[in-house]
């Protein structure tokens, strides 16, 4: 049979969802259901002094849970647990739960949620980066820093006086709303004192569990966690679920029936996480033939007013920092920071978009600098296999940048057009510029995350002759169910309809790790493989199947065997390969098993009478392994460049007093149909590392580079300096002031 | 005008998907709501309530529009096409199938919408360029995939249907 792996199999829920029978959160009813909503501060910072009811509305109708009815702790666990469930004698951002509220009727529990008021005593809060790291305020911990890293290699301190070249600048990018087009939402039952059932639109069922548990007081097998069919999550159903999940269990606990709690547009897009915005300055030494001497990066991220997930964001943008080059003398050094805005947290790329735009974009003024081309500079620095990352980790993998950018550059005709767009800019009033972006990504966990994660799968066959796959990873539109499909069916010869994806569910399934870190195919896939070839091994030992077998004969023996022994299951977990060392305390070592490589080139065209930016090309060659399904892996880049030119020049989050002002898709502006630019994915294919057939992550890999991508070719076509995203018109504009001179 | 029997509420008399559907509900009443609570056709999503996001795009007497932002009151007398209605039986539409050909749909919360709004585009120009399609898709945001999988699969419908008459 033709190895299923590498092929454009559709997708296994497909059916379902061009249909419109998929079932998603706010698709499932149950009987006597009561629609849950959250009273949420509307200052940044203060204490509570007292909550009250106004009259007109009928309030021993409804269900009213505030933090004195929480069973066991106030807090949503996920690294340190400082985030309370529901605020009690302060709030620390605005946007943040105090009160929640259950009725049957959906309308008139929106107008009481408008008839609790809440009075405060305010205190001064603090907004941005600079006040917090100046500790304007001391808003969290001793000093406003939930985490700094320190990645040193070399020396970087003595390498300036033997510079050629040193050149600085600063960098920004700002918040980003993940955007998934279903909103957040969950629906809970829950027998107070007994058990607590959730489904919802999540990334994380394990997640969800883990902040569970501690808030009921209950025993693990007293919570269970489904997700129903997810509606896109990039991150944002990573950990904000676990905080819905609490709040509709709450309700469910005290009023004794379901809760359903889903959230409006207005409200998710202003209470959820979104892209940490961040800061990053660059030192640069170079010799005078333009290799990296020394670099030396400072990289804060803006963790809002709570830790949650900012830590690990942090780590891997701090990684990222230094990108795919060679450099002996390196120091980064990473902080996330607190202030009073609502938690930012996962977003595709997690981190690495935000220091990765930092670096392409210096180095494009780097280049001018020198005086060399863009590539040219690039061509002198790239890592080659055998060498070291900042991290001090040697690329064990192929590894071939220089590659990557003749793919990229020949498939857009690159030097052709830089050339042209100079020559036609000088009499043009819209003017063209091309830029490209080199980096890498990083797949999984970082450093032992993978081992200390310890993922599980487990594979069972029914007497039919079906394989069921039980993971706790799930689909949110990026594939996994059809994934899992072909990489189970390849490793036991059978076709795809044999093989079934159980829903994630933790009452069945087992911790397959969260569905994030472009994880799910290379580590979690690896599983599905090692499990689907155990499964293989035993029927073929037990002198039940022969090798050779075809589907007829598989079932056969899956029935016989079930017979004989009752079930037939394999269950797997994950073993780091061995070679891989990560020393957290230095913050050195192998940080990830296999990297993602890539050359990104955006074209432009800039209209300077209206600052308008178009993004008129854009061509994604990478190497990310082996591609399980060209069709699939296709549309994961597509995806991702769509939201990177958001990033680029579109998504602007607007805050005002630490609130977010453009909360509605009217205001908020993502790319449509019109926006998006011809797009051409290009895979180079060097298979190694521990996915399947040799496959690694791909998922957050095209957020990286997009941005500044399209950042450099604005700055080529207009010869003005970019240094922060978005790009908006009203930014642009103020710059091109001098051409109009 | 329907008639209005009790507490403020409509009877409203249209057809859905083909088969006549009658229905109370507050005049004001969004017919996106009317269409998931009432009539239990779910398969009509709601994004963002605004009339931004397309997904709860619906036909309404052959028109594209946003059933968020129609009240109940308005479909009276209409003719309603659904996600539920674009199949034949357990035969999908062309444009369905071509979204499962060429991956069209990711995470799947947009593509009700998407698909009825390429069913009505193909519905009035069977052959449309790519740029009609870029147009007549504007009102549907998707966030996955990049939109690209989506115009193939609509111009990869048309093939289908057969070469331009």
């Amino acid at each position: 049979m033709e190895r299923l792996i590498g092929q454009s199999v559709p997708r296994k829920e497909g059916l379902s969802k061009v249909t419109g029978t998929a079932r998603y959160i706010d698709d499932i009813e149950f009987p006597e259901m009561l629609h849950g909503v959250t009273v949420r501060s509307t200052i940044p910072r203060g204490h509570i002094k007292e909550i009250c009811f106004d009259s007109g509305i009928p309030w021993d109708e409804f269900t009213i849970v505030t933090a004195k009815d929480i069973p066991a702790n106030n807090y949503v666990a996920l690294i340190i647990n400082d985030q309370p469930c529901l605020a009690d004698q302060s709030v620390n951002h605005a946007e943040e739960a105090i009160v929640l509220l259950a009725h049957p009727d959906k309308y008139l529990v929106e107008e009481a949620r408008c008839a609790v008021r809440i009075d405060y005593e305010p205190l001064p809060p603090i907004f941005t980066i600079a006040d917090s790291l100046a500790k304007k305020e001391i808003v969290w911990g001793q000093d406003n820093i939930f985490k700094s890293y320190s990645v040193d290699k070399g020396d970087v301190d003595s390498a300036w006086a033997d510079a050629a070249f040193i050149v600085e600048g600063e960098y920004e990018t700002g918040a980003q709303e993940q955007f998934y087009i279903e909103p957040q939402g969950i629906i809970a039952r829950a027998i107070a004192g007994e058990e607590v059932t959730v489904w919802g639109s999540l990334q994380c069922p394990y997640y969800v569990h883990k902040a569970l548990v501690p808030i009921f007081g209950l025993p693990k097998e007293r919570i269970r966690v489904v997700q129903a069919e997810t509606g896109g999550g990039f991150g944002g159903k990573e950990e904000y679920p676990s905080m819905i999940a609490a709040h509709a269990a709450l309700l469910a606990w005290k009023s004794g029936k379901p809760v359903k709690m889903i959230y409006d547009r207005a409200e998710d897009m202003v209470a959820t996480t979104k892209r940490h915005p961040s800061r990053t300055h660059h030192r640069t030494a170079l010799t005078r033939d333009g290799k990296f001497l020394a670099m030396d990066i400072d990289f804060v991220l803006d963790g809002g007013a709570y830790y949650t997930l900012s830590p690990v964001v942090l780590s891997r943008g701090t990684i990222h920092a230094a990108g795919p080059y060679l450099c002996p003398n390196v120091r980064v050094r990473g902080r996330a920071v607190a202030t009073n805005v609502p938690p930012h947290g996962a977003f595709r790329g997690f981190g690495a978009p935000q220091s990765v735009f930092a670096l392409e974009r210096h180095l494009d003024r780097v280049a001018a600098a020198v005086g060399l081309a863009p590539d040219e500079l690039r061509r002198r620095n790239f890592i080659q296999q055998g060498q070291t990352l900042a991290v001090s980790q040697v690329i064990r993998e192929k590894t071939d940048m220089n590659l990557l950018m003749d793919r990229a550059f020949e498939a857009c005709d690159y030097h052709e057009k830089r050339a042209r767009f100079e020559r036609e800019n000088a009499h043009s009033i819209v003017k063209k510029g091309i830029g490209f972006a080199a980096f890498l990504h990083g797949a999984g966990f970082t450093g032992s995350g993978e081992e200390y994660l310890a993922s599980e799968a487990l594979l069972e066959a029914t007497p039919e002759g079906i394989v069921r796959v039980l993971a706790g990873s799930t689909e949110m539109g990026q594939g996994a169910n059809t994934i899992f499909t072909q990489i189970a069916a390849d490793a036991l010869g059978l076709q795809c309809d044999l093989i079934e994806v159980l829903q994630p569910d933790t009452a069945y399934v087992p911790n397959s790790g969260p569905t994030v870190a472009s994880r799910t195919t290379m580590i979690v896939g690896g599983l599905v493989e090692s499990a689907a070839k155990n499964l293989q091994r035993t029927l073929l030992n037990s002198g039940l199947l022969q090798p050779g077998y075809d589907c007829a004969a598989f079932a056969q023996a899956c029935r016989e065997y079930t017979g004989k022994f009752g079930t037939l299951k394999s269950f797997v977990k994950y073993r780091q390969p061995p070679g891989l060392k990560w020393d957290d305390e230095k913050y050195r070592g192998d940080a990830y098993s296999a990297y993602g490589w890539a050359v990104y080139v955006a074209e432009v065209s800039v209209d300077t009478r209206t600052a308008d930016v178009c993004v008129d090309n854009f061509t994604a060659v990478q190497d990310v392994g082996k591609i399980v399904n060209p069709m699939m892996a296709t549309g994961q880049v597509e995806g991702g460049v769509a939201q990177g030119i958001g990033l680029a020049i579109y998504e602007n989050v607007v805050w005002k007093d630490g609130r977010m002002m453009n909360s509605q898709m009217t205001n908020y502006i993502m790319p449509t149909s019109l926006d998006v630019p011809p797009i051409r994915v290009i895979f180079v294919e060097f298979p190694f590392g521990v996915g399947p057939a040799g496959a690694k992550g791909i998922g957050e890999l095209p957020l990286d580079g997009t941005a500044p991508a399209v950042a450099n070719a604005i700055a080529h076509a207009t010869g003005v300096d970019i240094n922060r995203v978005p790009v908006t018109p009203e930014v642009l504009i103020e710059k091109l002031e001098p051409l109009y001179a | 005008m329907p008639e209005c029997p009790r507490g403020g509420k409509v009877r409203v008399s249209c057809t859905v998907n083909g088969k006549p559907a009658a229905f109370e509900a507050n005049p004001m009443a969004r017919f996106l709501d009317v269409l998931r609570e009432e009539l239990r056709l779910t398969g009509t999503k709601e994004g963002c309530g605004e009339g931004e996001c397309g997904a709860c795009a619906i036909e309404m007497n052959g028109e594209l529009v946003n059933s968020c932002l129609v009240p109940a009151l308005q479909v009276e007398g209409a003719s309603i096409r659904t996600i539920e209605g674009i199949a034949r039986g357990s035969t999908l539409d062309a444009v369905q199938q071509s979204f499962l050909d060429h991956g069209g749909a990711q995470c799947g919360i947009c593509t009700p919408g998407m698909i009825l709004a390429a069913v009505n585009l193909l519905e009035r120009y069977p052959h449309p360029s790519e740029a009609q399609v870029r147009e007549a898709l504007a009102g549907n945001l998707c966030r996955c995939t990049g939109y690209i999988k989506i115009f193939d699969s609509v111009l990869g419908a048309c093939r289908e249907a057969g070469p331009p008459r």
